[in-house]
């Protein structure tokens, strides 16, 4: 039982959770940006799975990794862009729109996938990133290996957590969100553009979105297959919850869904699977149920959540 | 300049016109698709239309697709009017078809399954809505982000499921063992996969209309839905609306699962549904919410879905097309309804 145990927790466990962390990280800051601005953004879905596609297509066809990333992100913006021309431009309901989006862009994703690269039975893969050591930090025992000898794209979200915060919390723009998400008429008066700040808080999240899509397929699996997102996304639809719509408290959520993940995917390997790995994968969305009745008495949710701002109604 | 000016009443034509507009401009933009594919428009929407509607069997084929989604479109429909944002519809459906396969597989007279099959589905799918309506009754708790989330839970419990206890250990495959023969639904027309559970789906379009337009309940569900101060001032307990649409919207929803489970997979397996929860919610949208109107828009849908898998063994344009035509037609319509609430005016130009 104890070789089972020290197995499981070694540094490649930590490692692992890191990766598995990353995306989802990126995934709930971008989702959490666009419901700070009082916008949900149920594109997330297909947005991840289109922006993973754009990003593995654009890698593969040019060879440039970075380029890929580039192609990913701009795709996450312009379906955030397209999320916030419906919700918030033409004021229509946000849950509705957000499934057309999802449904949209993943069969967009698929469509275009299986013209240019046609079915194979294996599917085309590429050289993805490779872990970048940190000098003299990746010599850290235990921490160096597991935290400071990763992809490029994981220290990208370990630095965009307390940036998220800092635009968030410290600059006048994270204001004009937090203020259009809570009271829109309020920041109408103050002089914010209620529809200016809205259209950017989803289209930053649409970006973010597209960088959780670009490690999937870039970095983590180097491939694009049509489950490479399965339900990421919807995760950090409930790790926005979880996190109460907090920076460091949703990064934190992504940790704990990691560990939760990492740990079931190790005790599926190591033989001991007479539990059920489903049960664990169900925890993150029964516990953010739950939350979200326990929390509901704290209405932490940004007042203006799923309501559209127009100027000459009132 | 143009702007939107609130409309005080809708023309009764748009119910009509706007879906039709709302198509007509998803698969404007969706030949776009096809062109690039190298394919030719015409041809390939009249592969699609031919192999779906074009003869007697395509038609059945194309009723078999159109039932599942019935039933999501009905119980989205139904909810939607009451603003019980239920968007678990996927999830309602897996539980309709575990439970009824469940019962299914016991050995009983062939008609006694078939009932039990069907009152165990929609019970099950109908407990699953009432997690979310609770919630928001009890707690507040919003019911868009709590009900999308069960979706995964139960996603997963059907996957434990059937990976675990209901594994075949002959083949290793993650299916259930399959319902008994004599609980298979019949079919109607020989040769065909036509069964009795879609007849039981254009059976319920009807009906649920009824419920709706004519029925007390019906009255408090629009009145909740249009405006729950009123209804509540009327002396209408908005609480317990709000329930009974969430055990009726999951109930239709868990039929979905059971006829997919009694009348076309006899099993479970994890791809049982592609999706036909969510369509439901694109079903319901262009049916403008009237359960009438789901019967129509379910076979459009699932014309699309026939005809695209033999539009692309014809042209090539691979079947996914059917996916973005979804979504795109969602988007659409969704625009098209602004015309309801809003017109378009000049301002300003003289």
């Amino acid at each position: 039982m104890s070789a089972v145990f020290e197995q499981i927790f070694q540094v490649g466990f930590l490692a692992a959770i890191i990766r598995i962390a990353t995306p989802l990280a990126f995934a709930t800051l971008g989702e959490m940006f666009s419901e700070r601005a009082g916008v949900l953004n149920l594109g997330i879905e297909g947005i991840m799975l289109l922006s993973a596609m754009a990003g593995f297509t654009a890698a593969s066809l040019s060879g440039s990794l970075w380029l890929g990333v580039l192609v990913a992100v701009l795709t996450g913006m312009l379906m955030g862009a397209l999320h916030a021309l419906f919700t918030v431009a033409l004021g229509l309901s946000q849950h509705v729109c957000g499934i057309g989006v999802t449904l949209f862009s993943s069969g967009l994703a698929y469509f275009l996938y299986r013209l240019i690269f046609g079915q194979q039975s294996v599917p085309p893969s590429i050289d993805g990133f490779k872990p970048v050591p940190i000098p003299l930090l990746s010599d850290i025992p235990v921490l160096g290996p597991a935290v400071f000898s990763q992809f490029t794209l994981v220290y990208l979200a370990i630095i965009a957590v307390p940036l998220a915060a800092f635009v968030l919390y410290r600059t006048p723009w994270g204001l004009s969100v937090r203020m259009v998400g809570e009271n829109p008429r309020a920041a109408d008066s103050a002089g914010v553009s209620v529809i200016a700040t809205r259209f950017q808080a989803v289209i930053l999240g649409g970006a973010l979105m597209g960088l959780a899509g670009a490690f999937l397929t870039m970095a983590q699996f180097n491939a694009f297959t049509f489950g490479v997102v399965s339900g990421r996304g919807w995760v950090a639809i409930a790790l926005v919850v979880f996190g109460r719509w907090d920076p460091w408290r949703s990064a934190g959520a992504a940790l704990l869904f990691a560990f939760v993940d990492a740990l079931q995917l190790r005790m599926q390997a190591s033989g001991l699977g007479h539990i059920p790995y489903e049960a664990f994968l169900m925890l993150p969305f029964i516990f953010t149920i739950v939350a979200m009745a326990v929390m509901s008495r704290n209405a932490v949710a940004p007042s203006a959540l799923l309501k559209p701002f127009r100027r000459e109604e009132r | 300049m143009f702007r939107l000016e609130a409309r005080s009443s809708t023309p009764a034509w748009f119910n009509l016109a706007l879906p039709l507009l709302a198509i007509a401009i998803a698969l404007l933009l969706c030949s776009g698709l096809i062109a690039v594919a190298g394919a030719g428009v015409v041809e390939a929407y009249g592969v699609m239309l031919s192999a779906s509607l074009g003869d007697s069997y395509a038609i059945t084929e194309t009723l078999v697709r159109a039932a599942p989604m019935i039933f999501t479109g009905l119980a989205v429909a139904i909810a939607f009017r009451a603003k019980f944002w239920n968007i678990g519809a996927e999830g309602q459906l897996l539980a309709g078809a575990v439970a009824s396969c469940a019962v299914g597989a016991i050995p009983m007279p062939g008609y006694l399954a078939m009932l039990l099959m069907a009152l165990v589905g929609a019970a099950a799918g109908a407990l699953v809505a009432l997690v979310p309506a609770t919630l928001r009754v009890k707690f507040k708790v919003d019911d868009v982000v709590s009900s999308l989330l069960l979706n995964s839970v139960i996603y997963y419990a059907l996957m434990a499921l059937i990976e675990g206890p209901w594994k075949d250990t002959f083949s290793g495959y993650p299916i259930s063992p399959p319902i008994e023969d004599s609980a298979n639904f019949p079919v109607l027309i020989e040769g065909t996969r036509l069964h009795l559970g879609v007849i039981v789906a254009l059976i319920a379009a009807p009906l649920c209309w009824f419920l709706i337009a004519r029925t007390t309940l019906g009255f408090k569900i629009r009145v909740t839905g249009e405006n729950p101060e009123a209804a509540r001032y009327g002396g209408i307990n908005v609480q317990r609306v709000l329930l009974s649409t969430a055990l009726l919207s999951g109930a239709l929803a868990g039929l979905a699962g059971v006829g997919e489970v009694g009348g076309v997979h006899f099993q479970v397996m994890s791809d049982i549904s592609p999706g036909y929860g969510y369509s439901g919610i694109v079903v319901a949208m262009l049916a403008r919410l009237n359960p009438l109107g789901v019967v129509p828009a379910a076979i459009f849908l699932a014309a699309v879905m026939t005809g695209a898998e033999a539009m692309s063994r014809a042209t090539g344009v691979p079947a996914f097309l059917s996916d973005v035509i979804q979504g795109t037609a969602l988007l659409a319509m969704l625009v098209a309804l602004l015309f309801t609430a809003y017109r378009i005016r000049r301002v300003g130009a003289s």
